[in-house]
């Protein structure tokens, strides 16, 4: 088996308002898939659906060979999810949380597999402080660790760098590439460009219910005109110019 | 199928100890929830109970009773505000997307009510004590009271995890309480029924709270027990039964 997502005419509607309207895409086994869509393009609704959270009106979907609908159990042995707000117990401590994640896992050791996320996260001075103490950053980072715990095959990351500052995106940009390296599928849904650019092995763009276009970057490159040359002095971007600043320029 | 049933009691555990932890960290939520009936107490008491004909020489031990109902029914608007702050959080959708029973996630929060709502019960019963409460009553109905007591908890934790998953805000998930706490106001809590005007008489025997408070009161008085006991615990088991069937009903809407 190739795919970790079949989607075919996928369609939901909430009341009378059509968000998916036949959406069509596959995503496989170890890449990282990232479909990007503006603000309400219903990308949130397509996680919710492929994460069983959400019935689809019709279509079909199937996650690692399993229909989302009829063996959603099978599903949700296979998968984690980071939503698009990050869905940590605030009131627990970021220890705390790993443990019972591992615990709702029925792992071996949970002390030990928080630990070693905790260290690998750059969280081991703060696993003791409630996580609603962390900053923005840190909080997602304890999310996204969350989500790693008892190695799912795919992992779904719902616009997981918005709101974050440019040095916590890079932070969340790492762990993704690093996820992917060790097998991973990775599927996350991006507002910018220049993330699924940085990070994707196939794109797709989700406008007005539909897959307007997908495929690797370079074939998406080719579906616009070509570049003109022109010579202009190059600035740096206000990225570059944040990160040289608080000197972390070599992030990228 | 197989995994989430075999692990449904393990997963409760983790749940459980989960809001325990929400509960030992904000002990303030159990002190607010002391705090009125403890003030109907010494208000009754010390202002009001001079003048209260209750046929007996020991108000405190006539009060206690419904003086729990209230507590208790203030402890469960905690429930459906935990629940209400758990769907807004984003935790749920983690929950649910994870191979764990679903149900367990709102068991957690009922036995956590229940250990709560148990906590406050105690300390009211301490401070009752203090104010002069003296029960002659036996191990075993002090057992039967902590059942009753343990009964209407569930049952009306249940009633609260409704408002709890369907509420727009916390005002909304909590509102649904204050009926309840001043049921007891229209019962045999406080006052005789007989002093009380027909209709309002009629009400006031015919409603849960009279059975279950004069079931507990003569458990407490060490009296044989009666009826009410019966017509109590049918009350108890028959809202919890109707609550828990809706509650579910929601609950499977909500969340697939
Ligand atoms: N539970 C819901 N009820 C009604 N409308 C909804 C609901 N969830 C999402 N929508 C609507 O569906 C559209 C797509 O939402 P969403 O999937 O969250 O978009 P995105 O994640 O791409 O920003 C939006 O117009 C949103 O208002
Ligand atoms: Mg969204």
């Amino acid at each position: 088996m190739e795919k970790a997502i079949e989607v075919k005419n996928l369609r939901k509607s909430f009341k009378s308002a059509a968000v998916l309207k036949g959406v069509d895409f596959d995503v496989k086994r170890g890449e990282i898939f990232a479909l990007l869509g503006s603000n309400g393009a219903g990308k949130t609704t397509i996680i919710k659906i492929l994460a069983t959270l959400l019935k689809p009106d019709g279509g079909t979907a199937i996650v690692n060979g399993f229909d989302v609908a009829a063996h959603s159990e099978h599903v949700r042995q296979s998968i984690s999810l980071t939503g698009q707000f990050a869905a940590v117990d605030e009131i627990l401590t970021g220890r705390e949380n790993l443990i019972m994640i591992a615990k709702l896992r029925h792992l071996k050791n949970p002390r030990q597999v928080a630990d070693d996320l905790l260290k690998r996260f750059g969280l081991v001075d703060a696993a003791d402080r409630r996580a609603s103490t962390y900053s923005g950053g840190m909080r997602r980072r304890l999310d996204i660790a969350m989500s790693l715990i008892g190695k799912p095959q795919l992992i779904f990351l719902d616009e997981p760098t918005t709101g974050l500052d440019p040095e916590a995106r890079i932070e969340v940009w790492n762990v993704v590439k690093e996820l992917a390296n060790s097998g991973t599928t990775v599927f996350l849904t991006t507002q910018y460009l220049e993330e699924a650019e940085q990070l994707a092995d196939q794109i797709a763009i989700l406008h007005e219910g539909r897959i307007i276009v997908s495929g690797t970057l370079e074939e998406l490159k080719k579906l616009f005109p070509p570049a003109k040359v022109e010579y202009v002095e190059k600035q740096p971007s206000l990225e570059e110019l944040f990160l040289a600043l608080i000197g972390k320029k070599e992030a990228k | 199928m197989v995994t989430t049933k075999k692990h449904f009691f393990s997963d409760i555990r983790v749940m459980l100890g989960r809001s325990m932890r929400h509960i030992t960290r904000s002990m303030d939520t159990i002190i607010t929830v002391c705090i009125t009936p403890i003030a109907m107490m010494l208000l009754f008491i010390y202002v009001l109970g001079g003048a209260i004909q209750a046929g007996t020489d020991n108000y405190v031990n006539y009060l206690l009773p419904g003086i729990l109902l209230m507590a208790i029914a203030s402890g469960i608007a905690y429930t459906a505000f935990r629940l209400f702050m758990d769907m807004q959080s984003g935790i749920f959708e983690r929950f649910h997307s994870m191979p764990i029973a679903r149900s367990a996630v709102l068991w957690g929060h009922v036995l956590t009510s229940l250990v709560s709502n148990a906590i406050s019960v105690i300390v009211i019963i301490l401070v009752a004590l203090i104010m002069g409460f003296r029960s002659s009553a036996g191990i075993v109905s002090w057992l039967a009271v902590a059942g009753i007591l343990a009964l209407v908890t569930l049952a009306l934790t249940w009633i609260a995890v409704i408002p709890g998953l369907t509420a727009k805000s916390i005002d909304g998930a909590s509102a649904f309480s204050y009926p309840l706490i001043f049921l007891p106001f229209i019962s045999s809590a406080f006052v005789p029924t007989d002093s009380m005007p027909t209709v309002v008489r009629a009400f006031a025997e015919n409603q849960p709270v009279t059975s279950i408070v004069d079931a507990i009161r003569t458990l407490l008085s060490n009296q044989p027990v009666g009826s009410e006991i019966w017509i109590a615990l049918a009350w108890c088991l028959g809202i919890l039964i109707v609550a828990y069937l809706l509650a579910m009903l929601v609950y499977k809407r909500k969340a697939l």
